[in-house]
Order: structure tokens, then C-alpha cells, then sequence
């Protein structure tokens, strides 16, 4: 009996080990060559991530483009045009030291001066990384491989501010003394990343050619990269399914699609690659005009939608309803909030007290495809059940960029990274300095509360965990009352792709930080 | 009387009045049959047609009724349809009579115009039109009015033509009626026969555009309509085949309903050619 039994087990516990090792030892040498067709939806509206920030563009231009570092899943800091880096003790300089042999992609070397100009350049366009430099001093550039930060007080998320989205290299050759916005470089931008822009065949593809210069040896694997613009989901998915595609980023499956094409054989699908961004989904309310600017009204629309509904049924059960401004993986997160419920009986004694008359309410979706569409529309009836008339306004993704950046909106549909940090992600939505035309990722809905002000520049610059905690926490009461927007959901990234794909995510921002590392096993 | 029993002697032309009539009469009831938003989710979504009781067409990738869409799509089909026509009408109507009557230079510079419009392939400016004004219901009425005018135009100028040398046409000159008392009263009553069947088969192109414009996302996006049920239900053919065929069908019998109208309004108002064939 036990003779019996044990041969077939020893039996079955070497043919175990054999499956285990074999596929681990082929993943552990990344094999050179390949080519990665990936999916991108919707398609950008330009590639020059430095002046044009929307998803998509981040996703791609990340293979472009590079930052100072990159985070690994908990957020720590790894490098990547900066080679080591060291913080002072009063937390006051940060000094970079950066690779030897880099070159941008038409030759120039790169160089410190290249990072100081990068930082003015980011400054002066990017609304988000300029609240961020609010507290640097100064940038120098003491020799060609070290640049130092001096910051004015210490600011314990400054380290985290060096992603490639958020302070990418600009090259410094091609775009000094010129109009930023029309410089022909654009059209064909030029980065130190591991893949170069090769062509963009407007309404097709997007074609990314390996650099061969780059200066990781033996990086990057794959030879190219081409980005497909399909802009209809079920011929995305049938893209996938007949080995047109290889990668399917998150946003470009139908979430009822996902269980079907995960469980393909020799599909994998993964939710790394989030940490950083955390996209947080929300209704701007603009706070300066129409109903809208009413805080009750506000309430009354957080007391009508039915989050879960939307939830279950249009992300397929993916991702997170949140109980106020700060998503519930951040540290700082308050959890003692209640979340609103869904309660229209109180939604419409709101509107009641307020006196409401019925007028019209426009509602501006995001035109990122077939979810975000159903999703307006049961936004657009959770609303109309509580008697708030709305009249939906269709765009393109350049006119919504245009009319949030113009304030020209009444609800609209957007959705915002956390960067890992309430100083980075959060304050730059609420923060009253942060109001400016011009950009659809700053306090577009134009709350002003001096209050808020004053407790997220306090926290941001606290180095003390648990003043700072108590700080937060009394920031996410005050918003969870005002409602300067509606919070409606904290998303899910799913990345589905073929499993021959290896190390397609190694950071805590996942594609966008580029495919460096990727390779297909053949 | 007469004109009645030649309709009705092309049993197509009785078959299609029939069904128009069922269409008519389900878009006059819908907001009795179906109160509610036809938007509001209402049940368990990709119910299949039968289910569950009181929803006969099952529910949509959302929840909604596809009963309560269909109902009240039918509404702003031919609406749509209806308005757009009436609007083409009165576009191409005056513009082919003045062009037929006096001719000359009037002709030449209106008939340029209408080719203008007529070398552009329709559908493409339709689209062009409605992303301009930005998708509403007005806008698409008038982008479907702007792009099926001309034909109108050129055969009401073609009537013109061959009627304005009649006898009964040079009598009322004599007899010193104005331009316009002879354009109105004289040759317009004249030449309506081959306009209704134009008309008639108007209404079935619009509400083709306009599906068609939904189709695409280009829809009015507060209106519940026939192309938008397709178009939404596309990326879920595979999952739940009949959100798409439901108001393909409906399209296409109101479609041909308006057709075979349309040309048993031909017959009965073309004796002779009705004969002739």
C-alpha cells in the first residue's frame, strides 16, 4: 500500500519540478528581438509628453521620454537617468548623480544642464509639477553628471516627484529660446528612452524603433513597438484574439470583455502596475456658476449617483468605491469617513431646500471610449431620477481638454493620478493658487477655501507622520462636506497580455514607464 | 377614391402602409406604453429577449429597457425623418422652381450651387456637418436637410421646365398673373406628384442617416434612438446578439415600409405609367 502509493507520488512531485523549472529558467534570460504590438485608446492627441499630459500620450511617450528615477511597487525609488541620489539630513538638498553616455535620440549628449533647463521647462507648462517646484529653491548644475535641488523647507514627497510623467527631460538643444508650443520637435519628439519615435500614421499606428545607442547595455529587447489605434472596442478585442495585438493596456478592454479574453489560453492579465497613478475617477462641479456652484447641489448629486451600480455593472466589479477626495491605498487616508450613500430621497430634499428650478445642467463625458460613454449615461440618469435636468454635450478628446480648461463645463467627466502622495496628487485639485486657465489637471472647478489652503501647505512641508496624518485628516472632513467634486470611483488598471510577454511591468507606474525591460520569450 | 384603389392595388405598397401605421402608432403610444426614461436602468443587464417577464425584448448592457428604446427610438426616427424632409422640402423646393422658371442666369448660378452640394458624397458631409454644430437633434435635422435638398431642386426645376410652356401656363401670362401667382398657383400644384414620392422616400433616407449618425456616436446624445441601440450594442455582438438585431430589424421594415409607399404612391398618382409597366 504505501510502495504503491509513494512511486506515483515521488512520480508526480519530479514532474513537477520539471514544469515548475523549465518555464523559470526560460523567463530568467530575457531573449532580444520581437516586436510588441500593443493597443492604445483612445489615440493621443500629441506625443510630446512634456507639454501634452492626457493618459494615452503618458502611455506611449513613456518609451520616449525618461525621468530621474522610477518607484517600485511600495514607491521606492530606483534609478534611471539619475544613478544614485542622496538627501541631506535637513531634507533641504537633493543631489543627483546622473548616468555616464547618455545621448538624446538625434545625438546630443545629455547632460545636467539638460535637467535644469527640463525643470524650468515643466515649470513653466505643467501646472501640477509647478506646485511641486513651489518649494525648490533652487537647481544647479555644478558639473555636467550632478545636479543639486535646494528646496526652501523640506518636503518628504519630493523624492517622489522625479516619474517620468511628471518631470520628464526635455532636450534642452532643440526647445530653448523657442515657442514651446509650436516648435516643430512636436511633431517628432526627441527623449533619451529606450524606444525612438519612428512614425505616426494619424487614425492607424504609432511606430517606436529600438534605440540602439541606449545606454543600459543590452537594453531594450524588443526591436520595435507599434501602438494601434482602434478606436472600436470589439474590433480591439478581436484584434487581441486573432494575435494581431500582444498587449492590452488598461482602458482598451471592454471590462465585460476582460473575464473572456483573460481566460484565453496564453493570456495573462495583471493589476500591477497602478500603485503610483491610482486613477481616481470624478465629476468636476464647477463651483463658480449655475447650480452647480450650490454646496447642496453638490451633496445632492453625491446622494444620487449609485456608485455601486456602476461598479458592478460597467467595470465588472473592478476597483473601489471611495468615501471621500483621497483614495483608500495612500497612507493618508482618512478611513473613519462614511461614505455618501446612494440615498435620492435625500438628494432630492436637498435640491428641494435649495431651491432648485429645474435648470438645465450640462454634462460633459469623457470620450475615452465605450465605458466612459454608458457610464455618462447612468451618471445622466441617476441625476435626471432626482430631478436635475441635464443636457449631455458630446467632444472629442481635444475639445473636452478645451472646454475644462476654459472652465466651460457645468459636470464633467475626468479622471486624475494620485502620484503616490496628497502633496503631489491631491492638493493640486483643491489648492486655490492652483486655479488658472489653460489646463484641465489643476483645481478646474475653482474651490477656494483658505482653510484647505493652509492645511495641505502645511502637511506637505511636515515631517513629523503623525501631525501630518491629523492635518490630512482634517483636510478630508472639511472636502467630504464641501464637495468641491464628486468622487466616484478609484479604478482598476488591468493589463491583459500574452503571458510570452516577460517583465512588461517592473515599476510602480507599469507601461507608462516604457518597455525597458520587456521582452518576449520565441 | 380612385386615387385610393390604384395604392391599393399594389399589395407591396398596402403591406408597407400597414407596417408604417404599426410604426406610427407604436411612437405615438410610447409614452404611455413606456413612462419611464427609456435611459433608466430597470433590471439586470444582457437580460435575453422573454427572461424575465415584462421585459418581452430583454434589457441592454446597462439594464435598460429595450422595449421602452425601441418605443421611443421609433419616436425620433420619424421625427427625425419626417422634420428633416419637411426642411430639405423647403430648401430644394423654391430653389428648383426658380431655377426651372426664369432659367437663364438664375438657372445656371442655382443649378451651380446645387452641384456643389451634390458632388460632395452625402453621408460624408452629414457627418462633417454634425461634428461642426456638435450632436443634437437640431443639428442632425438640419445636417440630413442641407445634404438631401438637391435632388429636389433638380426635379422640381425639370418639371418646371416642361411645364412652363403649357398652354394653360402662357394664358395665365396673357392674362397678366405675376411670377409668382404663376409659380404658386399655376405650375407648383402641377409638379407635386413626383415630389410626395420623392418625399415619401426621403423620410426613409433620413432615418438611414440618422441611424447612422448615432451609429458612429455621433447621435444626439440625450436621445434615445434606433442607431444609437445598435451602436452601443456593437462591442456586445458576440455576448448578446440581439440588442443589435432588434433595432437593425426595426430600421429596416421602417425603411421598406417607406419604400414600397413610396412607390405605390408613384403608381397611384402615375396612371398611365402604373399601366404602362
Amino acid at each position: 500500500m504505501t510502495l504503491l502509493s509513494s512511486v506515483p507520488g515521488r512520480l508526480s512531485v519530479a514532474a513537477l519540478l520539471v514544469t515548475l523549472t523549465a518555464p523559470v529558467l526560460a523567463q530568467s534570460t530575457p531573449q532580444a528581438g520581437g516586436v510588441a504590438n500593443v493597443a492604445i485608446q483612445p489615440e493621443p492627441p500629441g506625443l510630446m509628453l512634456p507639454l501634452v499630459q492626457n493618459a494615452p500620450t503618458q502611455r506611449v511617450a513613456g518609451n520616449i521620454f525618461e525621468g530621474l528615477l522610477r518607484y517600485d511597487a511600495d514607491l521606492e525609488p530606483m534609478p534611471q537617468l539619475a544613478e544614485s541620489w542622496k538627501i541631506s539630513d535637513d531634507g533641504l538638498t537633493y543631489t543627483f548623480t546622473l548616468h555616464d553616455d547618455v545621448t538624446w535620440h538625434d545625438g546630443e549628449p545629455f547632460s545636467a544642464e539638460d535637467v535644469v533647463f527640463s525643470v524650468d521647462f515643466m515649470r513653466e507648462t505643467n501646472p501640477r509639477t509647478r506646485a511641486v517646484l513651489a518649494h525648490v529653491d533652487s537647481v544647479t548644475a555644478p558639473d555636467d553628471s550632478t545636479v543639486v535641488f535646494t528646496l526652501e523647507t523640506p518636503f518628504p514627497a519630493f523624492i517622489q516627484a522625479f516619474e517620468v510623467g511628471t518631470l520628464p527631460m526635455v532636450p534642452k538643444h532643440l526647445y530653448e529660446g523657442t515657442d514651446y508650443y509650436n516648435n516643430p520637435a512636436n511633431r517628432h519628439p526627441i527623449g533619451t528612452g529606450p524606444f525612438e519615435f519612428a512614425k505616426w500614421d494619424r487614425g492607424s499606428v504609432i511606430e517606436l524603433d529600438k534605440n540602439p545607442d541606449y545606454y543600459e547595455a543590452g537594453k531594450p529587447y524588443l526591436d520595435k513597438i507599434y501602438w494601434h489605434v482602434i478606436p472600436d472596442a470589439a474590433s480591439r478585442a478581436a484584434a487581441y484574439e486573432n494575435g494581431t495585438l500582444d498587449i492590452m493596456p488598461a482602458g482598451s478592454v471592454e471590462n465585460f470583455d476582460l473575464p473572456r479574453l483573460s481566460e484565453m489560453e496564453g493570456s495573462c492579465l495583471t493589476e500591477a502596475g497602478n500603485e503610483y497613478f491610482n486613477p481616481f475617477a470624478m465629476l468636476w462641479l464647477n463651483n463658480r456658476e449655475g447650480p452647480t456652484a450650490d454646496k447642496r447641489f453638490r451633496q445632492a448629486v453625491m446622494y444620487a449617483l449609485d456608485r455601486d451600480f456602476a461598479k458592478n455593472v460597467l467595470w465588472n466589479g473592478l476597483g473601489n468605491v471611495p468615501n471621500g477626495p483621497f483614495t483608500a491605498s495612500l497612507p493618508a487616508h482618512d478611513d473613519s469617513l462614511t461614505p455618501y450613500p446612494y440615498d435620492p430621497d435625500r438628494a432630492e430634499a436637498l435640491l428641494d431646500e435649495m431651491g432648485y428650478d429645474g435648470e438645465p445642467v450640462r454634462l460633459l463625458p469623457l470620450p475615452y471610449g465605450e465605458t466612459w460613454t454608458r457610464w455618462s449615461e447612468a451618471v445622466r440618469q441617476n441625476l435626471e431620477d432626482v430631478g436635475i435636468n441635464i443636457e449631455t454635450e458630446s467632444s472629442d478628446v481635444a475639445g473636452w481638454n478645451q472646454k475644462i480648461s476654459d472652465w466651460d463645463y457645468d459636470i464633467a467627466f475626468t479622471y486624475l493620478f494620485q502620484y503616490g502622495d496628497p502633496s503631489l496628487g491631491i492638493a493640486r485639485t483643491y489648492d486655490s493658487d492652483n486655479i488658472a486657465k489653460g489646463s484641465p489637471w489643476n483645481n478646474v472647478e475653482g474651490y477656494e477655501n483658505p482653510k484647505v489652503d493652509q492645511l495641505f501647505a502645511d502637511a506637505a512641508v511636515e515631517n513629523d507622520v503623525d501631525k501630518r496624518q491629523a492635518m490630512y485628516a482634517e483636510v478630508q472632513q472639511i472636502l467630504h462636506e464641501d464637495v468641491p467634486l464628486a468622487w466616484i470611483m478609484e479604478l482598476a488598471q488591468p493589463t491583459v497580455y500574452r503571458c510570452n510577454v516577460h517583465d512588461l511591468i517592473t515599476t510602480s507606474i507599469g507601461l507608462n514607464d516604457g518597455f525597458k525591460n520587456a521582452w518576449i520569450e520565441h | 377614391m380612385n386615387f385610393f384603389k390604384r395604392f391599393a392595388q399594389n399589395r407591396g405598397a398596402l403591406i408597407g402602409l400597414i407596417i408604417l401605421a404599426l410604426v406610427v402608432l407604436l411612437a405615438l403610444l410610447a409614452p404611455f406604453l413606456y413612462p419611464d426614461s427609456p435611459w433608466r436602468m430597470v433590471q439586470r443587464p444582457f437580460l435575453a429577449p422573454g427572461e424575465v417577464a415584462g421585459f418581452p425584448l430583454g434589457t441592454d448592457t446597462m439594464g435598460r429597457d429595450v422595449a421602452a428604446g425601441l418605443a421611443h427610438g421609433a419616436w425620433v426616427s420619424l421625427l427625425i425623418g419626417l422634420i428633416s424632409t419637411v426642411v430639405a422640402l423647403s430648401i430644394g423646393v423654391p430653389l428648383g422652381a426658380l431655377a426651372g422658371y426664369f432659367g437663364g442666369k438664375i438657372d445656371d448660378a442655382l443649378m451651380r450651387f446645387t452641384e456643389f452640394f451634390q458632388t460632395i458624397p452625402n453621408f460624408a458631409l452629414a457627418i462633417v456637418l454634425v461634428a461642426i454644430m456638435e450632436p443634437s437633434t437640431v443639428s442632425i435635422v438640419l445636417a440630413i436637410a442641407i445634404v438631401s435638398w438637391p435632388p429636389v431642386a433638380r426635379l422640381v426645376r425639370g418639371e418646371f421646365l416642361s411645364i412652363k410652356h403649357r398652354e394653360y401656363v402662357e394664358a395665365a401670362r396673357l392674362v397678366g398673373q405675376t411670377h409668382r401667382d404663376i409659380i404658386i398657383k399655376q405650375i407648383l400644384p402641377n409638379t407635386l406628384s413626383p415630389v410626395i414620392v420623392l418625399a415619401s422616400l426621403m423620410v426613409a433616407t433620413a432615418i438611414l442617416l440618422e441611424s447612422s449618425l448615432s451609429f458612429l456616436g455621433l447621435g444626439d446624445p440625450d436621445t434615445m434612438s434606433w442607431g444609437y441601440m445598435i451602436g452601443a450594442a456593437r462591442t456586445v455582438m458576440r455576448q448578446a446578439w440581439w440588442l443589435s438585431v432588434i433595432p437593425g430589424v426595426a430600421i429596416l421594415l421602417t425603411v421598406l415600409a417607406l419604400n414600397l409607399v413610396g412607390e405605390g404612391l408613384d403608381d397611384a398618382l402615375n396612371p398611365q405609367l402604373a399601366r404602362a409597366r
